[in-house]
């Protein structure tokens, strides 16, 4: 568990469970986890940073859009990250700074698209020690 | 008499693990009785042989993860008819099992996202050819690699179309009809695609920046994990005249199969609207099981915001396998040195595995209006039905069933039956029985290839490591699922191909 997240096998998709002390480091771990299903090899420098607000009705709806908003970024901008600084955080708000940079072919190997966080089996919990945030992914 | 009495009594003692939870109506039919679950508002239908059923009923004991409670929990939706329905070749997947069907009222009934699929309109399109195995065998390598370099694929790849936001709008609105006027293939494309190509009702300002932005490079792009491109052989032929009405017309004729969807639009697209209609659940006080199907009435400004985006994610995703397929024909000619005419490349059928229509259907003898979603489901309409072309109106529609990269495909046409009780639905591929953790354990992309090679079979894919993933023993075998769609009448098999070659995303 030095990782901080783990695989969760899904006949159809991939999901992963994070873990953290506090929720801050749960939401962290996750988005770490994300960018793993999607690279294979190849260091990622936070050459970049993308400044992400996101708000939901409450803290699974927020893991799901807060990992939403990074698939996007990569799918869109073709961004791959390594650091993920949450400055706030509630159950129903996160801001955060995102630290990477653009997929470059001659370092980064890519091996899937990840399409997107889905709602499925979801949970954001405190356990006895910490936080835990289980999201399953469309791949 | 006394051997049945004998196996009677074993019957009892080794009692199906399922009784008292599935109702057996024949060998192919288990219906979820709405005493399942409380709030399932119509019973659930699941299409299966006893074998299918048992290893379903072990795989959810074994993993704790229940694909009949994922058909129940549709059976929740408001407005929704008939019954619940699983295809033969459901599985496990996010709110909606993948294989499942449902109808609903366009009066009270509500529409899901979650029904339809992040790859909104993912789809199948098959080309028949004037081929033999043997003109195409020994340039096999070389063709596999020609359509692998023509067709952009893999993760993250930029289509060789670079569209504008004006342009991408005019996608949106016009589906495949768009690639043609552009160049991309032939009119005669159009006609033997579902729906044409085009949900007229898209309408592109319902689809979000973020989806356009995503979706504007990725245009003309095969994408990655399941999606691919074969070169196959016919094996089979069950029905001469039906196949001969596709084209097809003795075993060894050469086909192409394309296999894509709406790539990054239609992902985001189902994103947007996943969050947006979570809002509307508790607007309009609908009880879920599951957050996953989050929907909206039909009627309302949000589920009709939805059904115009997913209709823009539906023709881009027909523009894409236009585009694909118009660049799977160049490679064809420039790898064989033959023209068009020679080729005879003509389009037998295009289907979408992933969407919701608007159809008429007879429910309890009412002719109805629905909002059919078929997320993992192939619309199988049948012969004389009117929204099928001239060339199909006496045979049936084709329904393209792709099974893994190792074993073989099956070509079935559309039913009477599947009219009657699936509103117009069968089975769309072979399921998963792996996943993708447990197809990778101990086996390299080498090795499926080599595997793959030893049956005749060349593979050219965008990811070696990622090969595993898809490999045969990753999925059921299609022709279990098949069989079960012929013997329940939901679908009629006709042709059986395998592939020869294959390019994976």
């Amino acid at each position: 568990m030095e990782k901080g997240f783990e695989l969760l096998a899904h006949t159809a998709d991939i999901g992963i469970i994070a873990r953290g002390k506090d929720m801050k480091e749960a939401f962290i771990n996750a988005a770490r986890g994300l960018f793993s299903l999607m690279l294979e090899s190849g260091e990622v420098e936070a050459k970049e940073y993308f400044h992400i607000e996101v708000s939901a009705s409450d803290r699974e709806a927020l893991l799901v859009n807060w990992l939403s908003e990074l698939i996007y970024l990569a799918d869109a901008k073709g961004m791959l990250f390594s650091q993920f600084n949450i400055s706030r955080l509630s159950d129903i708000e996160l801001s955060a700074d995102a630290g990477g940079e653009k997929v470059d072919g001659t370092k980064h190997h890519l091996k899937r698209e990840v399409k997107a966080a889905t709602y499925h089996k979801l949970k954001v919990e405190q356990v006895q020690d910490g936080w835990r945030a289980q999201v399953i992914f469309d791949i | 008499m006394a051997s049945t009495g004998n196996l009677r009594h074993i019957g009892e003692i080794m009692a199906d693990p399922w009784q008292g939870v599935l109702e057996r109506i024949d060998d192919y039919r288990w219906e979820i009785p709405t005493s399942y679950k409380e709030g399932m508002r119509v019973p659930g239908l699941v299409y299966a042989s006893e074998t299918m059923l048992r290893h379903m009923w072990e795989e959810t004991a074994a993993t704790a993860v229940n694909v009949f409670d994922q058909v129940a929990n549709v059976a929740f939706l408001p407005g929704i008819v008939g019954r619940s329905l699983a295809m033969p070749d459901i599985h496990w997947g996010y709110g909606f099992p993948i294989g499942g069907v449902a109808a609903t009222r366009l009066d009270d009934g509500v529409v899901s996202p979650g029904g339809v699929g992040f790859d909104i309109n993912c789809g199948v399109r098959l080309l028949r050819t004037n081929l033999m195995e043997q003109e195409v065998r020994p340039k096999i390598e070389q063709l596999t690699n020609e359509i692998f370099h023509n067709v952009p694929s893999g993760v993250g790849s930029k289509g060789k179309l670079r569209v504008n936001d004006r342009e991408l709008t005019e996608v949106m609105a016009k589906g495949s009809r768009w690639a043609v006027e552009h160049g991309y293939g032939e009119a005669a494309d159009v006609v033997t695609t579902e729906e044409s190509g085009c949900i007229k009702s898209a309408d592109p300002d319902r689809v979000s920046s973020r989806a356009r932005e995503r979706g504007a490079p990725q245009l003309g792009t095969l994408g990655s994990g399941n999606h691919f491109m074969e070169v196959q052989k016919v094996d089979e032929i069950y029905d001469r005249e039906a196949a001969a009405a596709m084209g097809i017309n003795e075993p060894g004729q050469v086909l192409l199969l394309v296999h894509s969807g709406s790539r990054g639009l239609g992902h985001q697209v189902c994103t947007d609207y996943v969050a947006s209609l979570a809002q509307s659940v508790r607007k309009y006080g609908i009880n879920l099981p599951d957050r996953q199907l989050a929907c909206a009435p039909v009627k309302s400004p949000e589920g009709q915001a939805y059904l115009a985006a997913m209709a823009c994610a539906a023709n881009y995703a027909w523009t894409n396998r236009q585009c694909i397929a118009h660049w799977v024909r160049e490679a064809m000619m420039k790898v064989l040195q033959k023209g068009p005419r020679d080729l005879g490349m003509e389009q037998v059928w295009d289907v979408a595995h992933n969407i919701a229509k608007i159809e008429e259907h007879v429910v309890d003898g009412k002719r109805m209006t629905v909002c059919v979603h078929r997320k993992g489901a192939t619309r199988a309409f049948p012969a004389g039905h009117p929204a099928l072309p001239d060339i199909y109106r006496k045979v049936g529609q084709p329904v393209l069933i792709p099974g893994d990269m190792g074993r073989y495909s099956f070509i079935a046409l559309g039913t009477e039956v599947a009219m009657r009780e699936t509103f117009g639905s069968t089975c769309h591929g072979a399921g998963r029985v792996k996943s993708r953790t447990a197809a990778k354990k101990g086996v390299t992309g080498w090795d499926v290839v080599q595997a793959l090679a030893k049956k005749g079979i060349t593979v050219k894919a965008a990811s070696m490591s990622e090969l595993p993933e898809e490999a045969s023993e990753a999925y059921k075998d299609v022709s279990e699922v098949i069989e079960v769609a012929h013997k329940a009448g939901i679908s009629r098999k006709i042709v059986k191909a395998s592939p020869i070659g294959v390019v994976k995303g």
